[in-house]
């Protein structure tokens, strides 16, 4: 894309993409700490990420002032304008996936002390893997603006969707059978309940991107043959 | 390459096809081939000197008041070629109205100059109505409550913004098919900008309106369907919306997000 005549206008939207990208590091990251203080018990690694959260909700504002000043001052068309529809909409879902690794933090410090189960949350660790690479491809096709990768995250999370079910069957079952461990095995649900959630989101970010480079909205259809 | 975006031929009701405008040898417009739906609001937007007012000329024949002006091609009016032999430029410009950039009342009445072209073309039954055909005209171009007091007031009395809706009475009193609008606001303030782009929603139930704008959000915010103009050719033509949020051609989108093409 060239620029803009206005030079002031190409940087007013750089640094709206900058921002959203900043946005999206802080919480991958946010959520991969979230992952590994959950499986191992660390409380110290969880208070981070409820800190960072503070960083996400302050971008969340600043990345919505900046679009609305764009669009009150500049009347953005086309790219333009698709390119600011989709950062504020990403860096909602953005929020939101900061919201689900905080609350999987929340469940970690109160699992602090405790012994891991014998299994060493094998199942959360797959689902886990899966959606921060969900989530990774997401930001990655928002950055490079890539529909292809974009379109194809949309995939990831029917499998995403599989394994949160297959976690809640086995732990209600294992409820069933030894109803002495029950809190922690909700808690295994619970965060399984939020990664499921943060491919949602992902998947959301996905479509964005499809919307952003294409100017299609995808949201709400079928996967084909699904 | 005709590009049209309607999908129905009733609905037609301009057929532009082939049309080649050139001032002395200066070619002006190459080739547009485009149809303009019957009722709606049909905006040319483009770079000065893109052929976009040529076009909106070429629809009643006003190119011809150019010396040099050579044009080609075939533009249907409701199905009938208007360049064709025996066709009155006088008559076609009754039935394909214009209005201009800057206002340009008569120096004379706000009633006479409703009632300048009814009096032209009347008939003794429409005459005994002139007091009504000049009250509907004010109405339809949202005047008549500013001016019902004072209609023997000189019309160059009146703020550019009423003459301009003065002038969109006259041009409408005379009951054309189409309306061409020329810059209509460029010359008004924001809220006289405003109030005309109303009157132009009010009136594509009843006219076909063109507008040529420099203004492209007055474009987005007035116009079913858009056709972009550059170097004499037709570049994009399609509706609005589509146009605005999702230009299929490269050369739009850099027009309408300001780049460097």
């Amino acid at each position: 894309m060239s620029e803009h005549i206005s030079e002031s206008y190409d940087l007013e939207l750089r640094n709206v993409r900058n921002a959203l990208m900043e946005m999206g590091g802080v919480v991958e990251q946010q959520v991969r700490s979230a992952c590994h203080a959950f499986v191992a018990h660390d409380a110290e690694l969880a208070g981070l990420v409820r800190v960072a959260d503070q960083r996400v909700n302050q971008l969340e504002l600043e990345i919505d002032d900046q679009c609305v000043q764009i669009i009150a001052r500049r009347q953005p068309a086309a790219t333009d304008l698709r390119t600011l529809v989709a950062a504020m909409k990403a860096s909602t879902d953005l929020e939101r996936v900061g919201d689900e690794a905080d609350r999987i933090a929340k469940m970690a410090s109160g699992l602090a002390g405790a012994e891991p189960p014998l299994d060493q949350y094998g199942d959360v660790r797959r689902l886990s893997t899966d959606v921060i690479k969900m989530l990774s491809a997401s930001l990655d096709a928002l950055a490079r603006q890539d529909a292809e990768q974009a379109a194809a995250i949309k995939q990831a999370d029917s499998a995403v969707d599989a394994g949160y079910d297959a976690i809640l069957r086995e732990q209600l079952a294992a409820m069933q059978e030894h109803p002495h461990n029950i809190e922690q095995r909700l808690s295994i649900i619970w965060a399984a309940r939020s990664l499921e959630r943060i491919g949602d989101h992902a998947k959301n970010i996905g479509e964005y991107v499809v919307y952003l480079v294409e100017g299609e909205d995808v949201r709400h259809q079928k996967l084909r043959g699904g | 390459m005709l590009q049209t975006p309607i999908a129905d031929a009733a609905q037609i009701c301009l057929r532009v096809r082939g049309l080649t405008v050139a001032y002395a040898e200066e070619p002006a417009l190459q080739g547009i081939s485009l149809d303009i739906p019957r009722h709606q609001v049909t905006a040319f937007i483009g770079p000065s000197g893109c052929g976009k007012t040529t076009l909106l000329r070429s629809f009643n024949r006003m190119n011809e008041l150019i010396e040099d002006a050579r044009t080609e091609g075939v533009i249907e009016l409701e199905g009938c070629n208007i360049f064709q032999a025996g066709v009155d430029p006088a008559q076609l410009r009754r039935q394909v109205g214009m209005v201009f950039q800057r206002p340009n009342p008569f120096p004379k009445s706000i009633y006479d100059n409703v009632a300048y072209g009814l009096r032209i073309q009347s008939s003794s039954s429409r005459a005994a109505n002139l007091d009504q055909e000049v009250e509907s005209a004010l109405r339809r171009a949202a005047l008549w409550d500013e001016v019902a007091d004072r209609l023997d007031a000189p019309a160059l009395t009146l703020s550019g913004g009423q003459q301009q809706r003065l002038v969109i009475a006259r041009a409408i009193a005379v009951k054309p098919a189409v309306l061409l609008l020329d810059e209509p606001a460029s010359a008004l303030d924001p809220i006289s900008t405003l109030k005309i782009e109303q009157l132009i929603h009010q009136l594509k139930s009843n006219y076909t309106i063109i507008i040529v704008t420099h203004n492209m959000q007055q474009a987005a915010r007035v116009s079913d369907f858009t056709a972009f103009l550059n170097a004499g050719r037709l570049v994009e033509y399609g509706p609005a919306e589509a146009v605005f949020t999702n230009p299929k051609e490269r050369q739009t989108e850099d027009y309408i997000t300001g780049r460097r093409g």
